[in-house]
């Protein structure tokens, strides 16, 4: 699919999803499992996103110190954790994975 | 300055300290789009097209994955799934209003209108100019967005190429998980997702991510229902 049909179909259903209740208004209500399970959903898709990206190397599992972006991401979560700000997560995971691959290698 | 303008700016005040965080944000989306590959115009555009940050910053991550557009799409609606929820607690506050401002305030119900928009409502109770903070909110966040992801763009554009920037996404994606991880159902949740992900990374079409998302949510709502 083109980059500017996905971009389409994602933005409609963004808005549909916004506007949903607002134009439903007393005639349809979030069941309760729903609104839970709305809960999970930043944990969920993220986890699934960040696990392959840092732990996956040229397609095998990479759970190895040789692996710079599992050392750097590793860097990123202490960080994160700590300072619970993004572009300071997102500097020191970068300069983590910089010495890691222009100065330690 | 009449009452609907006063409405009008207490939101777009109200809206300034988020913007603060929503800026740089902004520049990082549109440095790192146009580093995915999307394209000048298409960085730039999602923007307005989506407008929903955490889904832009995904849909360029599986833009450089080539993923296949169907599962960026559904990934897109998984993600913003929660805005039904923002909809379904303003709804009542707009429910007298005229239909083309239903769908100008839904198209700029993000995160962070949200948010100072339901302390108000909350605070205050139903106002009958209460849309025009909304409004107010709404615009300063939309054109902050725009600007910012203008700027990342041209700034994105002098970064090198042989930097490896791509890894900006998943360190994004770091800082957005750890806060959330507040009891254990989310830290299993995020676990499950993360394990199923590993082990479906080989199926057609990115459908291992999907069917990682779910097995995290099932996971999480599950727990959370046996406490």
């Amino acid at each position: 699919m083109n980059i500017w049909l996905v971009m389409l179909f994602g933005g409609l259903i963004t808005f549909g999803m916004r506007f949903s209740f607002i134009y439903l208004f007393g005639r349809f209500h979030i069941p309760e499992t729903l609104r839970r399970a709305l809960h999970y959903v930043p944990p969920a898709v993220l986890s699934a996103i960040i696990f392959p990206e840092i732990l996956i190397h040229d397609g095998k599992l990479a759970l190895t110190l040789g692996n710079d972006r599992l050392l750097a991401g590793l860097v990123a979560v202490l960080v994160a954790q700590w300072t619970k700000n993004t572009l300071l997560t997102i500097l020191a995971g970068m300069a983590a994975l910089l010495v890691l691959q222009f100065v330690v290698r | 300055m009449n009452e609907k303008m006063s409405m009008f700016w207490s939101g777009v005040r109200e809206e300034v300290p988020l913007l603060v965080g929503v800026f740089p944000f902004g520049m990082i989306y549109g440095a790192l789009a146009l580093n995915a590959g999307l394209g000048l115009a298409a960085s730039q555009m999602m923007s307005s097209i989506v407008f929903a940050g955490s889904a832009q910053f995904i849909t360029a991550q599986l833009v450089h994955d080539a993923a296949p557009g169907l599962v960026i799409v559904l990934t897109i609606a998984v993600v913003n799934l929660r805005h039904m929820l923002y909809s379904a607690s303003l709804a009542p506050y707009l429910e007298k209003l005229p239909i083309r401002w239903k769908v100008l305030l839904a198209y700029l119900l993000t995160d962070e209108a949200y948010a100072p928009t339901a302390l108000k409502f909350e605070r205050e109770g139903a106002s009958p100019l209460g849309h025009w903070f909304l409004l107010g909110a709404g615009l300063a966040l939309w054109s902050t967005w725009q600007v910012s992801t203008g700027l990342g763009i041209f700034l994105g554009a002098s970064i090198p190429q042989n930097w490896p920037l791509d890894f900006a996404l998943p360190l994004t994606f770091i800082a957005l998980v750890m806060p959330v991880l507040r009891n254990r159902p989310a830290v299993m949740a995020a676990l499950s997702a993360g394990l199923v992900a590993l082990l479906a990374y080989n199926l057609p079409f990115k459908l291992g991510l999907i069917l990682a998302a779910l097995t995290g949510i099932l996971v999480g709502t599950l727990l959370e229902g046996r406490r």
